[in-house]
Parts: structure tokens; sequence; C-alpha cells
């Protein structure tokens, strides 16, 4: 019995049992979006979070925050207000250049902890996930993951519903015991406000938490992905799936692709077949994306990939089969040989830009690439 | 040695989930019951770390008296020892729930077998994931947490660090930490191995260690299992598909469905979103 005792180490107590500081929950109001950036560059899901957080805030009648933390980012916090926050703070310090854990989540907390919102929304990325589950024990507080609707009810509960199961289900997640009530949403389904540069708002700046030599983690350097493709920010997509049969026929995607200004994405079945890379998948174990014209040329509209596409303004299908289930949500259905029809659609495009561009040879009317 | 700890979760295949159209439920008769996918490669990393350095590995999950045959898995592939926390009181947990049983499972491996160099986790679960379990048990146990690990670059024993590539959305990133650390791991990390015929005759007589909230005489009841769980699903439903009116353009050849369809589009408001002329 003494051995065993001996044997059990001295800790510090554990944390995330207790609240720290005010449990009055009734003093916590609004909602606070974390923006993720990256060398002063925002994630395009932090200004979608504002949009739905704005429009969460508004059904409250209570003030939009955004939080920015990073190095030289205090651009981003007037970014902030254009994309709809009332109210932002800014922790602005070298050691914050790159996201680490420790040093991110205690500006979290301080902010969190001093000005008590009722509501946290981060995006559902790498980091957005990493970050919020350590705030949400801290606290403690209950975390919703990868939402995809969000919404408050009388009562002021947020309501947050992800998907289940391979996206066949949706289950609608509550936290009544604790405040903030948080979540995590996925990027690419909730719609960003127009950037709108007459908006004002407050900028509070917040101090770092921790001294440089207390963080023990360094970030030694950032590979950068190149040459993948920007599926999220593209106006226009053309995917292909098992349909096409090989990769060659992303060539002829691609060109389509080229004439409206857009770019290729896939199915999890072209990409699994190794037809193309794994950056250009759409849907449940891809990206989330919402264009104004989505091509979905020989992909047959399993959920898992609908769920990724669905938003999309326009939908074109082109299948051979009419019975595929990708019709049931696409705008426009062309029954038939997507190798038939790819190619003259491209052509009808060219044809008819030829023609504008004779009659109108001062504006040449390929599109504008943002 | 190095004392490796790894949580692995034993979850239905949701691959073999299927809705039944009559009461939009989860039809989950039959599901096979796996250990989880990425929690194989975590547990992989343990011993490719053990067969290099030197290590002691001890497997944990949280769950069901079932769960012996996930952790037996475990044992097959090279684990020294498996605990199962298992008591009804845990059930029902969510991610803040399961963290807290979690660490203190681990300062109890600890008090057991030695102080815990490393924690590796699963980058997520099949069933619930959300990610959250293991920054949960990091923040719990206040050590750093290295998520998304996509390969370990070295481990440094002696000076105590370790250098990970972190796979995320835009990059690549090598980060340096000082050890314990808690990582979570991707499908890219590894290639889990088999089992070897000594390890399966050692899992075919394994019995695992039991823990029950008996074992935890600090643990705090009230924050353990469906009490202790602040979230709570209030409802789960199968979305209704999105309706659309489609349109099927037809035509006398690919040229005058072609043109059908860009005519369509046209006259759309596109041109003027897209700045077509
Ligand atoms: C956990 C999980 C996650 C998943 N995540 C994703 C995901 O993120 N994204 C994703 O896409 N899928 C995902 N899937 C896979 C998904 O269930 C489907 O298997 C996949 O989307 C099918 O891809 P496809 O439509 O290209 O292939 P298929 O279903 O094989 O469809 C091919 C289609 O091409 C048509 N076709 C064939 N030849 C021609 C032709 N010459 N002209 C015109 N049409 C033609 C056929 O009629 C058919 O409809 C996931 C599955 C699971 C279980
Ligand atoms: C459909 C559904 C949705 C859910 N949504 C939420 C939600 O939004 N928020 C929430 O807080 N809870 C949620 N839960 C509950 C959650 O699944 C449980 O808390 C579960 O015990 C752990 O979470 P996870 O499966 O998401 O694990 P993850 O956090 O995805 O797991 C990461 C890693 O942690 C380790 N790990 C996880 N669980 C265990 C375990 N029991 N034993 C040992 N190691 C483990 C493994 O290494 C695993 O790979 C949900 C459950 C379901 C079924």
């Amino acid at each position: 019995m003494a051995e065993k005792e001996q044997k059990e180490r001295k800790r510090k107590p554990m944390v995330g049992l207790q609240p720290e500081g005010d449990v009055d929950w009734s003093s916590y109001r609004g909602v606070l979006v974390v923006v993720e950036q990256r060398a002063g560059k925002a994630k395009s899901v932090s200004w979608q979070l504002l949009g739905q957080g704005r429009r969460l805030a508004d059904k409250l009648e209570a003030p939009l925050m955004a939080l920015v933390i990073g190095s030289n980012v205090s651009h981003l916090a007037r970014e902030a207000i254009y994309y709809g926050a009332d109210r932002v703070f800014l922790c602005d310090s070298p050691e914050l250049e790159n996201y680490r854990t420790r040093p991110y989540s205690r500006v979290c907390l301080h902010v969190i902890r001093t000005y008590k919102p009722e509501i946290v929304l981060m995006g559902a990325t790498y980091t957005g996930r990493d970050l919020a589950g350590a705030i949400a024990t801290h606290l403690p507080t209950g975390l919703t993951a990868d939402s995809t609707q969000l919404d408050v009810d009388d009562e002021r509960l947020l309501l947050a519903s992800r998907p289940a199961f391979s996206e066949k289900m949706l289950a609608t997640i509550l936290c009544k015991q604790f405040k903030p009530q948080m979540a995590t949403a996925r990027a690419g389904v909730f719609e960003a406000l127009p950037r709108d540069e007459s908006r004002t708002g407050e900028i509070i700046p917040v101090p770092p938490q921790m001294k440089p030599e207390e963080i023990t983690t360094e970030v030694l350097e950032f590979l950068e992905a190149t040459g993948k493709v920007n599926l999220e920010d593209a106006d226009v997509i053309v995917a292909g799936g098992r349909g096409l049969g090989g990769p060659g026929a992303f060539r002829l995607l691609q060109d389509l692709a080229d004439e409206l200004g857009g770019v290729v994405g896939a199915s999890r079945a072209a990409v699994d077949l190794g037809w193309i890379g794994h950056d250009h998948q759409i849907g449940q174990t891809g990206a989330t994306v919402r264009p104004k014209l989505y091509f979905a040329i020989g992909i047959s509209g399993a959920i898992q990939h609908v769920v990724g596409m669905q938003n999309a303004t326009y939908i074109v299908a082109i299948n051979k089969d009419p019975e595929a289930p990708i019709f049931k949500i696409a705008n426009y259905g062309i029954v038939g040989d997507l190798f038939q029809i790819v190619p003259a659609i491209t052509n009808a495009i060219r044809q008819r830009k030829a023609a504008k561009d004779a009659a109108d040879p001062q504006q040449p009317s390929t599109p504008q690439t943002v | 040695m190095l004392h490796l700890v790894v949580c692995i979760k034993q979850v239905p295949d949701s691959r073999e989930i299927r809705i039944d159209p009559k009461t939009n439920t989860l039809v989950r008769e039959g599901v096979p019951a796996i250990v989880n996918y990425f929690d194989l490669h975590a547990l992989e990393e343990a011993l490719r770390i053990k067969d290099e350095h030197g290590a002691r590995v001890t497997v944990i999950t949280m769950g069901p008296p079932s769960a012996e045959k996930a952790l037996r898995q475990c044992i097959s592939m090279g684990a020294d020892e498996a605990v199962l926390v298992s008591d009804r009181a845990f059930a029902g947990a969510d991610t803040l729930a399961t963290s807290y049983v979690l660490a203190l499972a681990i300062q109890k491996a600890e008090d057991e077998w030695g102080p815990v160099d490393m924690v590796l986790c699963g980058k997520q679960t099949l069933d619930g994931d959300t990610g959250q379990v293991g920054p949960g048990i990091a923040c719990r146990l206040d050590i750093e947490q290295l998520t998304y690990v996509e390969k370990v670059e070295y481990l440094d024993t002696e000076k105590r660090e370790i250098v990970v590539h972190r796979h995320l959305e835009d990059g690549v990133e090598r980060v340096k930490a000082k050890l314990p650390v808690l990582i979570t791991a991707l499908a890219e990390l590894n290639r889990p191995r088999r089992a070897s015929l000594p390890g399966l005759l050692r899992a075919a007589r394994y019995r695992p260690i039991v823990w029950t909230t008996n074992d935890f005489p600090n643990i705090d009841r009230s924050k353990i299992g469906l009490r202790g769980s602040p979230t709570i699903v209030s409802k789960t439903w199968v979305p209704e598909p999105k309706q659309v009116n489609t349109e099927f353009i037809e035509g006398d050849g690919p040229e005058a469905v072609a043109q059908a369809l860009i005519d369509r589009l046209y006259a759309t408001d596109l041109p003027q979103k897209l700045g077509w002329t």
C-alpha cells in the first residue's frame, strides 16, 4: 500500500474540470469568430464564418466580434470589419508569426474570459481543430466539430449541425451547461458577406499571454504546397469522375475550364484511381466548394460527392446514364457520351467568343481571372 | 527506456453503415467493429520508435468489454501492454469527458510503468470524427501537442527533442518540440505492420488489464460519461436531398446540345457575375 502510494506522482490539478472566473452565463453575449491566417493572408473560411456569425449575432441582437492573432496582421483586423465584425481583438506580436497551440490558445482564452462571447466559431481546418480542441478543454465547454449548419433558437442556444456516418445523417448538437458554446465549421459551406470598406468598427489591442522564452515548440520551416489547385475560391469548376475512363480525358476538362477561367475538380473514384491529384478531390473527404458554375462530368452523384458541391449556384451534369443520381441536383442535364459533349461545349464557347471578338475587336472576351 | 502510450478506439466500420429507408435510422446490426484506421498508424509509429530506440508501448482504450478484441490486435502487432478502461459510468461520453478519462488513465499508466514520453493518437475516428480527443488529452496532461503528423523526421532521446512534419491544407510544416509530446497520426505517417506469429500467439493468450472507476480514487464522477458531457445530440435526421427542377437539354447531335447549353447559361446571371461578354 505504502509502496503504491509512493508510485503515485505529485501532480498539478488537471485543467478543464471547473470553469475559471465568471460563471454567470447571462453575462456572456455576442458571437466571436477566430480568424485563421498564414503570412498575413486570411483563410476564406474566416470570412465565411463572419458572414454566418453576422446572421447569428443579428438574430441574437448582439455584437459580432473577431479575433486576429499573428505578426504584422493589423490589416486583417480592418478586413474583419469590412466582412462584418463590430469589434476586433488584435494580438500582433513577432513571436506569434507562426501558429503554435499554446501561445495562440492562451490569447483566445484571455479574450474569451475577458470579453465573454456566448458563441465562439472557428474553421474546421487542421489549425482550427487543433486550436478549438485545446481551448474547449481548458475552459471547459462543449465543442461541436465540423458543423455545416449553424443557427440559434429563442433561448439563445447554438444549434450546430454536423454530418455523421459518411454524410448519411445530420446531427444537431447543443451545449446547455457552459458558455461559450463552441463549434468548428466546414470551409466552403457558409457564405461571406460582400466586402464593404464603408463598414466601421472598433479594434481592441490584446497583449500576448506567453513570453517568447516560455514557448518551447519551434516551427523550423513551412514548405508551401505549390501548384495546388484552389478549388475553394474558384468561380467555375469542371469536375470529372470515373466515367472519364482514364487520366487522358482530364485534358478535355482542362480545355473547357480554361475557356471559362475555371479549374478542374474530381470525384474520389478518379483520385483513387490515380488519374488526378488528391488536391482536386471534391466531397466529404476532399474540398467543399460553392462555385457559381459546376460541371459534373462522368460523375454518378454519390452523397459523399454531392455534399461537397451541392451549394454551387448552377450545376451542369453530363452522364450517359439517364438514371444517374447527379441529375437530381443538376440545373441542366445532358444525357450522352462525355467524349462527344465536352469538346463540343468547349468549341461552342470558342465560337461564341470569336464571333464576339470579331464584332467588337476592342474588347477580347476572355474571362477575367481574379 | 522510453514509455509510449497509444490511444486506440474501436469503431463501427462506417462504410458499412446503412440507413433504414422506412425508419430513417442507422442500421448498425452486422456492422463490423474495427480498430480506428488512423490509430493503427499511431501504433505503428510507436512500434517503429520501439524498434529503433527501445521503448515500452502501452495501448489504452476506453470502451465496452467487447473492445478487448481491438486491444488483442494491438498486442499481436507488438504492443507490450494493453489497458481497457471500461465502466458503465463512462458510457455516453463526448470528447471532453473522453479526454478526461484517457488523461487519468495515462497518468495511472505513468504510476504503473514509468513517466510517459509520448502519447500517440489517430488524426480522428471513423465514427465521432471530431479530432478533438488528442488536443483534449494534451491539454489535460499539460504537454505539447503536434497534430496531423505525416512524418517523424527525428527523435533525439538524449536531448529529448522531436522534429515532425505536420500536414496542413496549404503545405507542410516542420516543427521541433520537447518531450513529452502528444502526436496525432495521419495515414501518410507509415504502413501498419502485420501481426507476427509470436505476436499472434501472445495475443491469443493475452488478457487486457481492465480499469474501472474504482481504479481512479480521485476521479470526479460528475465529469465522466453522459453526465460529464456538455454536448447533447438533440436530434439526428437524414437530410432531404436538394430539390431542383432539372432541365434536360436535348438536340440533334453534340454540337446542337452544346449550343443549347451555352445559350441557356448565357441567359442566366452568370455572364454578369463572371464577366463573360
Ligand atoms: C467515407 C467515404 C468518403 C467519401 N468521400 C468522397 C469524396 O470526398 N468525394 C467523392 O467524390 N466521393 C467520395 N466517396 C466515394 C463515393 O461514395 C463514390 O464512390 C464516388 O463519388 C464515385 O465516383 P464517380 O461518380 O466518379 O464514379 P461512379 O460512381 O463509378 O460514376 C461514374 C459515372 O460516369 C458515367 N459514365 C461512364 N462513362 C461515361 C461516358 N462516356 N460519358 C458520360 N458518362 C459516363 C456513369 O454512368 C456513372 O454515372 C466517399 C465514400 C466514403 C465511403
Ligand atoms: C455522430 C457523432 C457525432 C459526434 N459529435 C460530437 C461533437 O461534435 N462533439 C463532441 O464533443 N463529441 C461528439 N461525439 C462524441 C464523440 O464521438 C465521443 O466523445 C468519442 O468518445 C470520442 O470522440 P471521437 O470519436 O470524435 O474521437 P476523435 O477526437 O476523432 O479521436 C481522435 C483520437 O483520439 C483517440 N480516442 C478517441 N476516443 C478514444 C477512446 N474512447 N479510447 C481511446 N482513444 C480514443 C484515438 O487515438 C483517436 O484516433 C459525436 C459522436 C457521434 C457518434
